[in-house]
C-alpha cells in the first residue's frame, strides 16, 4: 500500500463508496470537500500505517492522523451530520481497504485473514475515535446552547434614560440569579442609571436563597448608587416571604410595574401629565 | 508607603483611588483627609474607586469609617464609581456601607454633595 499509484486507486475506490453510501449528505457538504477531507486523511493514515504500526492509535505515529480525524468529526457534528453519516468516513475506508487486500493476497488466504482482522481492529478504533469527537462536540453544541437561551431568559432592558427594568420570569435558581445580577451591574454601569426595577410577577416561588440573592443584587446596585425598586410581588409570595422571615426592607417595594416606573420617573426628576 | 493625594474643589475634597491601598496607606488616607476637613472646612468628601476591581474587607471598613468620621465634623461622605465585581465582593463580605452615600461618578457625587448641603442649609435657616 505504500506506492503512490495504489493510494490514489484506494482514494477513488473510497471517495466511490462514500458517495454510493445512502448516508451521504450532498445538502451538508459538497462532493469537493469530500475528496479533500478524503485525500488529506487517507495521505495522513498511509504515512502512519506504513511505519509498520498497526495497533496502537495512541502513539505519535497516529497523533497527525486522530487529530485529523477529530477535526472531521467535530465538524460533522457541528454541520449536522447524524451519527452514523459521520462514522460512514471511517467505516467505508475499512470496507474499500478490505477490498484492496482481497485483491492483493488472492492466492493467500491465511495472510489475508490476519491482515483483514489488523486492519479491522485498527480502523474500529479509529471508529471510536470518531464517535467520542462527534458525542463531544453534540454536547458542547447542547451547552452552548444551554447557556444562549439563559442568557437571553433574563434580559436587562433599559426603558428610559436611567431607568432599567429586569423582569424575572419563571423558576430561579442559584445560577440565573448570579447572571442576572452581573447582567445588571454591568447594565447599570453601561448606562449610568440611577433606578433599576425588579418585576418578579412571573415568579411562582420566591424561596429563601432567592430572595438572598435578590437582596444582595438590591445591596450591589445600591453599592453602585443606583436604587433597586422590587415589583409584581403576588399575595401567595408576600405571604411566603414573610413566614420565611425574609427581610426585603433594602428594596423599595411597588405593588405593579407601573408603580414602579412612576417612582422611577419621580426619583430621576421626572413628571408624567396627561396632555 | 504611596501617598493619595486630596484634591479640594469648592468645599468637598476629592480623593481617587488609583491602586490596591494596603491596610497602613489607608490608615493614613484617613488620618490626612480628616486633618484636611478641619483644615479646610469642607463639607463633603467623594472617594473615587472606578480604578479598582477588589476592595477588602479592611479598605471596606475604612470607607466606612471615614464616613462616620467625617459626619462628626460636618462633612458628608460620598463613594463613587464602584464597581460591579467590588460591588459583588463588599455585598458577599457582608458590607453594605448602609450609612455611605454611594453614586454611579464624581459628576453625581457632586451634584448629591451640593444637594446634601443645600437641606443642611434649609434645615438651619428653619431652626432659626
Amino acid at each position: 500500500m505504500n506506492s503512490g499509484l495504489k493510494e490514489k486507486e484506494l482514494l477513488e475506490i473510497w471517495v466511490k463508496a462514500q458517495i454510493a453510501s445512502e448516508t451521504l449528505r450532498e445538502d451538508l457538504m459538497s462532493m469537493e470537500d469530500l475528496r479533500n477531507e478524503s485525500i488529506l486523511f487517507l495521505r495522513e493514515f498511509i504515512k502512519a500505517s506504513s511505519k509498520g504500526n498497526l495497533t496502537d492509535i495512541g502513539t505519535a505515529d497516529y497523533k497527525p492522523v486522530v487529530t485529523l480525524l477529530r477535526k472531521i468529526s467535530g465538524n460533522r457534528a457541528q454541520a449536522g451530520f447524524t451519527p452514523s453519516e459521520t462514522a460512514t468516513f471511517v467505516f467505508s475506508l475499512k470496507d474499500s481497504i478490505l477490498g484492496f487486500l482481497q485483491a492483493e493476497y488472492k492466492s493467500s488466504p491465511e495472510i489475508l485473514s490476519t491482515e483483514t482482522i489488523r486492519i479491522s481492529k485498527l480502523l474500529d478504533k479509529l471508529g471510536l475515535v470518531t464517535f467520542e469527537e462527534y458525542a463531544r462536540t453534540r454536547d458542547e453544541l447542547v451547552k452552548d446552547q444551554q447557556d444562549s437561551i439563559l442568557e437571553m431568559s433574563s434580559p436587562i432592558i433599559l426603558i428610559w434614560e436611567k431607568i432599567i427594568a429586569v423582569p424575572i420570569i419563571g423558576i430561579l435558581d442559584s445560577k440565573r440569579t448570579q447572571l442576572i445580577m452581573e447582567n445588571c451591574l454591568q447594565k447599570i454601569i453601561q448606562t449610568g442609571a440611577k433606578v433599576c426595577i425588579i418585576d418578579v410577577t412571573g415568579v411562582a416561588v420566591l424561596d429563601t436563597l432567592v430572595s438572598t440573592h435578590i437582596i444582595k443584587t438590591a445591596n450591589a446596585i445600591r453599592l453602585l448608587g443606583a436604587e433597586a425598586v422590587l415589583t409584581g410581588i403576588r399575595p401567595e409570595v408576600a405571604q411566603t416571604v414573610v413566614h420565611l422571615g425574609v427581610d426585603l426592607s433594602s428594596l423599595i417595594p411597588r405593588a405593579t410595574m407601573a408603580d414602579g416606573l412612576e417612582y422611577a420617573f419621580r426619583k430621576i426628576g421626572f413628571q408624567v401629565n396627561k396632555r | 508607603m504611596q501617598k493619595i493625594p486630596i484634591l479640594k474643589i469648592g468645599k468637598n475634597l476629592i480623593v481617587s483611588l488609583q491602586f490596591d491601598v494596603d491596610d497602613k496607606t489607608a490608615l493614613q488616607l484617613q488620618s490626612d483627609l480628616l486633618q484636611t476637613i478641619s483644615k479646610t472646612g469642607a463639607t463633603g468628601v467623594i472617594i473615587e474607586l472606578s480604578a479598582l476591581d477588589m476592595v477588602d474587607s479592611f479598605m471596606g471598613r475604612i470607607i466606612s469609617d471615614i464616613s462616620k468620621m467625617s459626619a462628626s465634623m460636618n462633612a458628608n461622605t460620598v463613594v463613587a464609581g464602584i464597581q460591579p465585581s467590588v460591588a459583588i465582593t463588599l455585598v458577599e463580605l457582608g458590607l453594605k456601607l448602609e450609612q455611605v452615600h454611594t453614586v454611579l461618578n464624581i459628576e453625581d457625587g457632586i451634584e448629591l454633595l451640593t444637594k446634601l448641603d443645600r437641606q443642611i442649609e434649609n434645615d438651619d435657616s428653619e431652626n432659626q
